[in-house]
């Protein structure tokens, strides 16, 4: 238990970056964005194939960065100057990237299994320091029968999902930032302010994507393989990580809101890992959960909400007829 | 400062609803003036408005701002002269960003945007320097979400962005129309207040008399696409709204009947 929950939280730190990129688009441009699919594994596949052909990790997930940021260019230029509607935009992308990712891997499947990745390289350096023991001890001390093997990817991750948000926060209070979120909220007043929407919702696009390919590279090098498919549904992931952490953390501002959506990512691992325990449930229904799990993260807040509505009405009705005083 | 030169445009060219919006339009700006547009609906007030600020592109004709052709430069581009407000309250700001963030992208118009922070205390400060001319207490509220105000309110820091960044040309296509009159009334002083103070050179669309004889120092009015009355100067202060239905009547009427003997 103890360690799928781990694994569950490592993951969602890494799939936090998706759903950030989810966030650029879906929250931030108000673009429905499904080329999220696609540039997932292009991220991976670039990743993959580049450290198969010896090039170092860092670089190569540099490269997956820039290859994620083209692609959601290419959404963005599609809706802009094509003026093709932005889901269809999303989804022409996701279905040419299928088949360039294909190109890029050569084959349906890349394994890494004795590659280096960004991970393993640390895992060095992070013996010599001891940081393991340190925490194990923790854990073995509070009584833990089974311990994580590393907690290297847990701790690179949180330092580079929280860096990522530090400067998605700073991007968004930037003259350019500001410009981009009005191009999603008024996109008629920030033209009539000199701002060229265009230009900022296919960067605004580019960068999502980037974050998205990112997420890819890094959880091709976790995993250890790059598969054609892993992209499926990835939308609707990063979606679910958005509404669930919007829902439960808040959105006061846009730092707690970027904060929301990485707490919405581990929420959405953590809840899958549950949910799989269960019996009856196998590996091939997590897509068939993921759904359920939107579903509810969007009805709920609106049950709840009209149920307090209808008790505070209620109430004051009571009140106003008199019936409510003392005892109610 | 504008020039509008033989500006025509016909929609939906060739159908049954063929319209012809504007139909050779001259109209020409100095610096300072602030002309009043009156009209009927469908008159092209606002399809005059939308050529001028680049939204919509003539058929044939020209708009120059400065002496420089700008009828083919596009709108975001253009918007560097031009500050517009809207009839509706909600199409001026951006309701998820606070109103600092608003005058930020107000202020960033005519500048280069860049990767520094929209918002620092050097602008903060002269942003509610700014707000405090309207007089009503938004200086105190710089991080509430522009969604949270009134129309009233939307409205009046609508018109504060479009203009304390002193723009070439201020267009404002009835943006009292869709307020109660007590709101419409104090924006409606706040205009000439604001106009006053930077000077613009303004053209404001209207579909209330008074405040077209109130405002500004020329007025003209338009129909079926044509300006068929221009005043200006003292004749405009002695203009009172019979007498501009009277002009218009003696205008129209004529063509009424001239159809007429067409039609005979």
């Amino acid at each position: 238990m103890l360690i799928s929950m781990f694994s569950a939280v490592e993951s969602g730190m890494i799939y936090a970056l998706m759903a950030l990129g989810v966030y650029l688009s879906f929250r931030i441009l108000d673009f429905p964005d499904l080329t999220v699919d696609g540039s997932f594994v292009t991220g991976g596949a670039v990743a993959a194939i580049s450290i198969v052909n010896g090039v170092p990790p860092i670089i190569a997930t540099f490269y997956a960065i820039i290859a994620g940021f083209l692609a959601g260019m290419v959404t963005g230029i599609l809706n802009t100057k094509g003026k093709i509607n932005p889901l269809l935009s999303g989804i022409l992308m996701m279905i040419a990237l299928y088949s360039i990712n294909l190109r890029i891997m050569g084959k349906p499947n890349v394994a890494l299994l004795n590659e280096p990745t960004l991970f393993n390289q640390l895992e060095g350096i992070w013996e010599a320091l001891g940081i393991d023991a340190f925490f194990n001890g923790i854990l073995t001390t509070l009584g833990a029968d089974r311990l994580p093997g590393t907690w290297v990817v847990l701790i690179v991750m949180i330092f580079i999902t929280f860096i990522i948000k530090f400067i998605t926060d700073y991007f968004l209070k930037t003259e350019v930032g500001l410009a981009l979120r009005a191009t999603g909220d008024n996109e008629k007043m920030i033209r009539s302010f000199s701002a060229n929407t265009d230009t900022l919702t296919i960067v605004g696009l580019g960068i999502s994507n980037a974050l998205v390919a990112l997420s890819g590279a890094l959880v091709a090098q976790y995993s250890g393989f790059t598969d054609v498919n892993m992209g499926i549904g990835m939308i609707v992931i990063g979606l679910a990580s958005v509404i669930i952490g919007e829902a439960i953390f808040g959105t006061k501002t846009i730092a707690r809101t970027t904060l929301a959506v990485i707490g919405g990512a581990i929420v959405y691992r953590i809840v899958l890992t549950l949910a799989l325990k269960v019996k009856f449930l196998e590996t091939g229904d997590a897509k068939l959960i993921t759904a359920v799990i939107v579903i509810i993260a969007l009805i709920a807040p609106k049950l709840i909400k009209a149920n307090k509505e209808k008790r505070r009405k209620k109430k004051r009705a009571m009140l106003s007829s008199g019936m409510g005083d003392n005892h109610a | 400062m504008l020039k509008v030169d033989n500006l025509s445009v016909t929609f939906n060219e060739g159908t049954l609803d063929e319209k012809k919006a504007l139909q050779k339009i001259n109209l020409e700006l100095k610096q300072g003036d602030f002309v009043t547009v009156i009209g009927s609906n469908g008159a092209g007030k606002s399809t005059l408005m939308n050529m001028i600020s680049g939204s919509l592109k003539p058929d044939i004709g020209s708009v120059s701002i400065n002496g420089e052709n700008v009828t083919i430069l596009p709108e975001y581009k253009r918007s560097r002269y031009i500050g517009r407000v809207f009839q509706d309250p909600m199409a001026g700001t951006a309701p998820t960003m606070t109103i600092e963030e608003n005058l930020a992208m107000a202020y960033a118009r005519n500048k280069k945007r860049t990767l520094k922070f929209g918002v620092n205390k050097k602008r903060r400060a002269l942003f509610k320097e700014h707000l405090e001319t309207l007089h009503i207490g938004l200086e105190n509220r710089l991080n509430a979400k522009v969604g949270l105000l009134s129309g009233g309110e939307r409205q009046a820091l609508s018109l504060l962005m479009a203009t304390f960044t002193e723009p070439n040309i201020l267009l404002l296509d009835e943006h009292t129309a869709a307020l109660d009159p007590s709101r419409a009334e104090l924006i409606t002083k706040l205009t000439g207040e604001v106009v006053q103070q930077f000077g613009l050179t303004t053209l404001m669309v209207t579909h209330n008399m008074q405040q077209a004889l109130d405002l500004g120092n020329r007025l003209i009015m338009m129909d079926k696409g044509q300006i068929i009355l221009e005043v200006s100067g003292e004749e405009k202060q002695a203009l009172t709204i019979e007498k501009l239905l009277k002009e218009f009547q003696r205008i129209r009427g004529k063509q009424l009947e001239s159809d007429r003997a067409v039609l005979g």
